[in-house]
This record gives structure tokens, sequence and C-alpha cells, in this order.
């Protein structure tokens, strides 16, 4: 239940000794408005994919860096689950992509007015990026000013 | 890995100055990242959220996550728990 106990032996002590990536400084974005008046985006790294978008590439050494786009009318059934990861039980999120991409739950709550409203597109990523500096480097920046450019407030961002 | 992805992503997001949350199903990746601002629940990998085809019980976490951006006493870094009344 959300610890390294979950894990095969040889995938815990790779865990132990991987040199997680220390945010410092920690940015720092201060909530300045009401969520009722924000724009929301998700932004999840199960790996999913709409029809039609290349899969996440398996074979990238480190790990796919690449991002897709999802649009905030895509159907929730129609998300496509491509993480390479075997350490984790992905029958959930193939049962329902909304375990890991709350898209409509974020519509529920548009809906109700707890949230402004939904971004036009949001972002999924592959999570298993064991090596990250391109994701550093080139995508993580390019993912922000995506969202930046559509003056979104709050971002949600769910693993898996 | 995902753990670390979000916290990345996240950072960078911050530094574009767009609030995030995010959810982090480790414990001790979260407190050696460090990301701006994180839920810890207790839920296995795979299920970020809890449950499949639970709405409620969905939207009960995806709450708790947005009440830490409402927080304006908070300061980063930010790690809370999934309130255990809710669990």
């Amino acid at each position: 239940m959300g610890d390294l106990n979950e894990f095969s032996l040889p995938v815990k002590l790779f865990l132990k000794a991987y040199p997680w990536r220390k945010i410092d400084p920690v940015p720092w974005a201060p909530q300045k408005k009401p969520l009722s008046e924000c724009r929301l985006a998700l932004v999840s790294t199960a790996g999913f994919i709409l029809p039609g978008q290349k899969p996440f590439d398996k074979s990238i050494r480190g790990g796919d860096f690449s991002f897709r786009e999802v649009s905030r009318d895509a159907e929730v059934r129609e998300l496509h689950e491509s993480h390479r990861s075997e350490s984790f039980d992905h029958a959930g999120i193939h049962q329902d992509p909304n375990l890991a991409f709350p898209l409509d739950r974020a519509r529920e709550l548009v809906l109700r007015g707890r949230i402004g409203s939904l971004n036009r597109r949001h972002l999924s990523f592959m999570g298993s990026i064991t090596a990250p500096g391109r994701l550093i480097q080139q995508t993580a920046p390019a993912a922000a000013q995506l969202l930046a450019e559509d003056a979104v407030n709050v971002a949600l961002l769910v693993p898996v | 890995m995902c753990n670390q992805t979000v916290c990345l992503v996240g950072a960078e997001l911050e530094r574009r100055g767009i609030s995030t949350v995010a959810i982090q199903l480790l414990r001790e990746v979260a407190e050696r990242m460090r990301p701006p601002r994180a839920l810890f629940v207790p839920f296995k990998h795979g299920y970020p959220l809890d449950k499949p085809n639970d709405p409620q019980r969905q939207l009960a976490v995806v709450e708790a996550a947005l009440r830490l951006l409402e927080d304006t006493q908070l300061t980063p870094p930010v790690l809370a728990e999934f309130p255990a009344s809710l669990d």
C-alpha cells in the first residue's frame, strides 16, 4: 500500500539506490484566486494515448520522455494505456482511465462550479523515465510553455 | 518512477506561474524530491485515486488535493497525507 514493499526485490533495490532528483530551490506559484475562477489542466503519467496517437516507445533507453495532448472533449473510455512498467497492476486503469486521468471527475467539478473551467488540452506522459535529463531539459519545459500559453492557473498531477 | 516524473513536470509548471498539486504514492520519493505541493495517498501503485469506477471515492481524493491549492498558510515544500477520516 503505497510503499516499496509492493515491488519485487530487484525493483525495490533499484528504487532504494536510485538518485531521486531533488528539486532545489522549490519553485512556488502561490494560488491567487478562488478555484471557482481558475482554469485547470490535468497531467497524468499513466502513459495514456488517444486513438491515432503514437504509442509511447518502450524501447527508448531511460524512458520515453515525450508527451501527448488529450483534448478537453476526449472520451475517457477511448484512452488507451501504453505504460511500459510491469511493476504495477494495470487492471484498474484499464477498467477506468479516470483512476489516473480523472477527466470525468474534473468535468463534474466544473459543472458544480468548484473549478472555473477545464483547459482545452491536458497532458499525458509515460512516467517510467529512469534517465530524466531530456524530460527536465526539453519536454517538461515544453509542456509548461503550452499550459502557460493556455493561461492555465492550476494543475493536478497524477502518477500511476 | 512515475512519482518522480510528476514532481519534475510540476516543478516546471510552477516556474511558469502555474500552481500545482501532485499526488504521490511513495512518501520517501516526495520527501527526497520536494515537489511544491504533494498529497501522499496510501494506495497501491496503479491506483492513485484508489478505486476504478467509484466516482465519489475518486472525487474525495481529488478534493483533498485541491484543498492544498487553497490553503494560503502553506509554505513549500508541502507534503500532506490523504486525510485518515476519508480513508
